[in-house]
């Protein structure tokens, strides 16, 4: 058997469940690997260990007791976005440095309530607004496939925990493809539900109409098991949906007969240079030999999906982070009036991003630019959701990447933010229109330079409003056939102390 | 009319908004008491205090009493509606935006009908009612006055942040300040009678402000308006718009120009002066709430509500008119307490049609029935053992002569005290009026032996004589003898020599 913190949450939570390892020891194994590789990952911007120790003691009780727990012992490691009650929740963010959430997210909770233990906070770009964690004001991730380059983003410090063996698990939330694209950054997989699945309480929110908390694991069925523990209504968020979620475990399956793949038109792989084109071309050969069925589908409104993201976002953006004023909590600068205390506290407290889309925000919500820019920006987002209703008229999911290159070298975009936000081109379309999609391993192209290492690439699968089940059986299909990264892990060097 | 200085008659034009507190139990977008006082700060909870992650989630009783108030007011209720949010920063609001309703409010229209003093008729219609979140309390220390201006610090008090706000807008018909008091002083009735506020200006759960303008007799176009604030009770609002008209008739009497502003109204010295200026105006950045689902408003669900209606104050004032028969002053002194009017409405419908009857109900309600209430420190619907049917009994029994006054007094302090049917306790204990002339007539002559004196005295032309005799015999028949009867008796014996 291999090494625990090898083992996949599955695994680990029917260790636990039957008693074989107890929760405090598969923490121990997760604690200790933490220690060696952390100083070269930089997943965490804190480590939760006495929640997780108190935590682990906790769910091996309940085991002893008889007590079966979906998720026994599994280590997680929670994006640092998400409110986790008596630890330091700051979003990557100077302004919330050292701030103590007095309360969990419902995600959070229920994860907790499943017999996770809470390892520590993951990094993030500054309130999720990156996508390449490089935006973090708070610590710095590498990507454990290559320590010189950026594990993707937003969700960075998730993805590299679980690539990395520090956690089995992790949260993650996408607002344009804050999990899909760093998840296929790093090797691992990222789901992001339908819009309102998860509940969003207790996540700091970044774009409300777009955010969405999904898993992060290294096996498509980890991913669908937490999934499973996460979904579903949550009074306490008004968007929550009020559906019933269907179990996505019993769904898994090994091939693909009777399901139609689209592959869209707009998102032609060949500018995305020969050796990626190949990955994604045998990707959808794969998929054929599974037993889907092919069909050409259209995104017509995709090339406006960028745009209009970068509307709605920051406008939403925009006010989500008006109360971070310096005057309740977090960063505060004193001024000699309020006035002059917001803005040496915002100025001081938020980084060059968080304020370039405050700016663009408030620009695009300002009287007399409202319709021209918010408004529009609502209608073809519209737009966008019946591209995906007629091309799901055609087929049952939908394939395409979930990035447009491989985990590229820290600093290479820092100095065009567009170029950056290019990165989420394949990803925005899905967060405009709230639909299930999915990034899992799809194969490996080499960096090119001299001693390059492999770097790994995402197949992302989208299905139709609500259809996770189909999403994760799919997925979980393709991975077992392809094992690009069932059994292989990053080469993280571990450290000595 | 060359060399002849005209003087320019001019009318006011006023139009009202206000805010009224809703009477909820819990807060509007979170579980918290929404209870005036307390002590600062204790009232909170992650959503009302705009933590990291929280969320809205609005209180359904307050959507009710929005829609309910428009209903009472005639007014539409569209089948969908949303909340927005209102951009600003101020330490006192938490999130730095105020969730309110924008461009599709709850209520559009309506009008409140009022009575003035003189009991003519008045209304005014509505321009809309929405439904939003109060803010905190800034209190400011230092500068002595507790003025903003020269102090050294501020607190806030977020217990009143998030207290569900209704704001209503009337369209400016409004002609004179006596108008605007008589509109609120209805507005305020008509919440109380839906029983949806307290209402209490001292407490800050009713608040108001008035636009004023002037315009030349005639005139069909608008002049420019200003904006009246800190308004703390009718009486304030009363003298702050006399104050303003005066003041913009001397304006354009010395041939100046209105400013379109926003003026505070200082109580001590009776004047308006400027606090802000149209140019200084914010732009809000209104946009919808994407925490929160636009609301649809079922026809059922608003037929429901409509039946709920109940007594409103305009029709009260109508009904006590009409069918009791009582005078403008009356009537308002019985409006402001709803128990009291459905107490006595109840009771004349006993005798629909019977104005003599609901007269004198009325009277002994607002006499003796009052009286006792205040001797009792009770209000009609604190107490259980006057019940309107007893009320009407002994109406009754008084208009029929079957009771001297005296004992229907007394009759009415038992029934207070003990409760019971006053027909009841008349039959049992034999307190019936002697309204037997034979009966009668042989307490006369007992009176008229045993009072020598009084019979000289009314014999040599003492005509108050007889009062004294009339006493006598009330006195012997234990104040059951029809005193009428009995004054006509004497003189009857006291002619015959």
């Amino acid at each position: 058997m291999s090494a625990l913190y090898q083992r996949s949450a599955t695994q680990i939570a029917a260790a636990v469940n039957a008693r074989e390892v107890s929760a405090v020891e598969v923490l121990g194994a997760h604690m200790a690997r933490i220690e060696r590789v952390e100083p070269s990952i930089g997943a965490f911007l804190s480590l939760t260990a006495d929640l997780a120790r108190e935590q682990a003691r906790r769910v091996d009780e309940a085991v002893a007791a008889g007590k079966r727990l979906p998720l026994a012992g599994v280590p997680v490691a929670v994006k640092d976005n998400m409110c986790l009650q008596g630890t330091v929740t700051t979003a990557g963010s100077k302004i919330l440095a050292g701030w103590v959430a007095p309360y969990t997210a419902t995600a959070v909770a229920r994860l907790l309530e499943a017999g996770c233990l809470p390892v520590g906070k993951a990094n993030l770009d500054e309130f999720a607004m990156g996508s390449s964690c490089e935006n973090s004001a708070l610590g710095v991730t590498r990507n454990p496939w290559d320590t010189d380059r950026v594990p993707g983003g937003s969700s960075g410090g998730s993805v590299a925990a679980v690539a990395a063996g520090e956690a089995a698990l992790a949260t993650a939330s996408d607002t344009g493809g804050s999990i899909r694209e760093p998840a296929a950054f790093c090797g691992v997989v990222g789901m992001k539900p339908t819009y309102g699945r998860i509940s969003r309480y207790g996540l700091i929110a970044f774009a409300s109409s777009l955010d969405q908390i999904g898993p992060i694991a290294r096996t498509v069925e980890d991913a669908a098991a937490m999934y499973g523990v996460m979904a579903g209504h949550d009074p306490m968020d008004a968007t929550s949906l009020p559906r019933p979620v269907e179990p996505t475990l019993p769904a898994l399956r090994t091939d693909l007969r009777g399901l139609r793949v689209g592959l869209v038109r707009e998102f032609d792989t060949k500018d995305l240079g020969e050796e990626i084109d190949a990955a994604y071309r045998r990707a959808y050969a794969q998929l054929a030999a599974l037993g889907a069925e092919i069909v050409d589908v259209a995104l017509p409104h995709a090339e406006y999906g960028l745009a209009t993201y970068y509307l709605i976002a920051p406008a939403e953006a925009s006010s989500n982070l008006a109360r971070f004023d310096g005057v309740r909590y977090g960063l505060r600068v004193d001024g000699a009036n309020v006035q002059e205390m917001y803005g040496k506290t915002r100025a001081a407290g938020f980084g060059p991003e968080v304020k370039r889309r405050i700016l663009i925000g408030t620009y695009a919500l300002s009287s007399g630019y409202y319709d021209a820019y918010y408004v529009r920006a609502q209608k073809a987002r519209t737009l966008t959701a019946g591209d995906f209703e007629r091309a799901f008229a055609a087929c049952d999911l939908i394939a395409c990447p979930a990035a447009s290159s491989p985990a590229f070298e820290f600093g290479a975009k820092s100095d065009d933010p567009v170029s950056m936000y290019l990165m989420d081109y394949y990803t925005i379309p899905m967060s405009l229109a709230g639909l299930p999609a999915l990034s899992v391993p799809c194969g490996f192209v080499r960096d090119g330079s001299p001693g390059g290492r492999e770097l790994p690439l995402g197949l992302q699968l989208v299905a139709p409003l609500y259809e996770e089940a189909r999403l994760f059986a799919a997925a979980h299909a393709y991975e077992q056939a392809t094992r690009y990264t069932l059994d292989r892990q990053p080469p993280v060097v571990e450290s000595v102390r | 009319m060359s060399g002849t200085m005209v003087e320019q008659t001019y009318e006011a034009v006023i139009g009202i908004e206000c805010h009224v507190e809703l009477k909820t139990a819990s807060k509007m977008f979170c579980g918290c008491r929404n209870e005036f006082g307390g002590e600062p700060n204790t009232q909170l909870c992650p959503v009302c205090l705009a933590l990291p992650g929280a969320l809205p989630v609005p209180n359904r009783v307050a959507v009710e009493h929005v829609v309910r108030a428009g209903l009472a007011c005639g007014a539409a209720i569209p089948s969908f509606s949303k909340f927005d949010r209102k951009n600003y920063f101020y330490p006192d609001m938490p999130k730095d935006y105020q969730i309110s309703q924008f461009d599709m409010p709850l209520v559009s229209g309506g009008v409140v009908r009022f009575r003035r003093e003189d009991g003519s008729e008045g209304s005014c219609r509505l321009t809309r009612i929405h439904l939003e979140e109060d803010t905190g309390k800034s209190t400011h220390m230092g500068s002595g006055d507790g003025r903003i201006a020269g102090s050294t610090h501020s607190l806030v008090d977020f217990n009143r942040a998030g207290v569900p706000l209704m704001e209503v807008v009337s369209e400016p018909e409004l002609r004179s300040a006596e108008d605007a008091v008589a509109f609120l002083e209805y507005l305020r009735l008509t919440f109380l009678y839906l029983g949806i506020s307290d209402v209490k200006m001292e407490e800050g759960s009713l608040r108001c402000d008035a636009n004023v303008s002037i315009r030349p007799v005639g005139s069909t176009e608008f002049g420019t308006k200003t904006e009246i604030k800190n308004m703390n009770s009718f009486r304030s609002v009363w003298r702050a718009i006399q104050s303003e008209i005066e003041r913009q008739r001397s304006v354009l009497a010395e041939g100046g120009r209105v400013a379109q502003e926003t003026r505070g109204w200082d109580e001590a010295n009776g004047i308006t002066h400027s606090m802000r200026s149209k140019e200084q105006a914010h732009d809000y950045r209104y946009f919808p709430d994407p925490d929160l689902v636009p609301l649809t408003l079922e026809a059922a669900w608003v037929e429901d509500l409509r039946a709920k209606t109940g007594l409103i104050p305009i029709a009260a004032y109508e009904r006590l008119e009409r069918a009791c028969g009582l005078a403008p002053a009356q009537i308002r002194q019985l409006l402001g307490d709803p128990a009291l009017v459905r107490f006595l409405l109840q009771t004349v419908d006993m005798r629909p049609d019977d104005v003599a009857f609901a007269q004198a109900a009325a009277n002994w309600l607002l006499g003796d029935v009052l009286r006792m209430l205040n001797e009792r420190g009770v209000s009609i619907d604190g107490q259980r053992t006057l019940t309107a049917q007893a009320l009407a009994e002994c109406a009754e029994l008084a208009m029929a002569g079957a009771i001297t006054s005296k004992t229907a007094k007394e009759l009415l302090e038992r029934v207070m005290a003990e409760g019971g049917s006053p027909k009841e306790i008349v039959a049992r204990e034999g307190l019936a009026q002697l309204s037997d002339p034979s009966m009668i007539a042989g307490i006369v002559d007992q009176v008229m032996a045993a009072n020598a004196k009084s019979v000289a005295d009314f014999q040599a032309g003492k005509e108050n004589a007889i009062k004294a005799l009339v006493g006598q015999v009330m006195k012997v028949s234990k104040g059951k003898a029809n005193p009428q009867l009995a004054e006509s008796l004497l003189r009857e014996r006291l002619k015959q020599p």
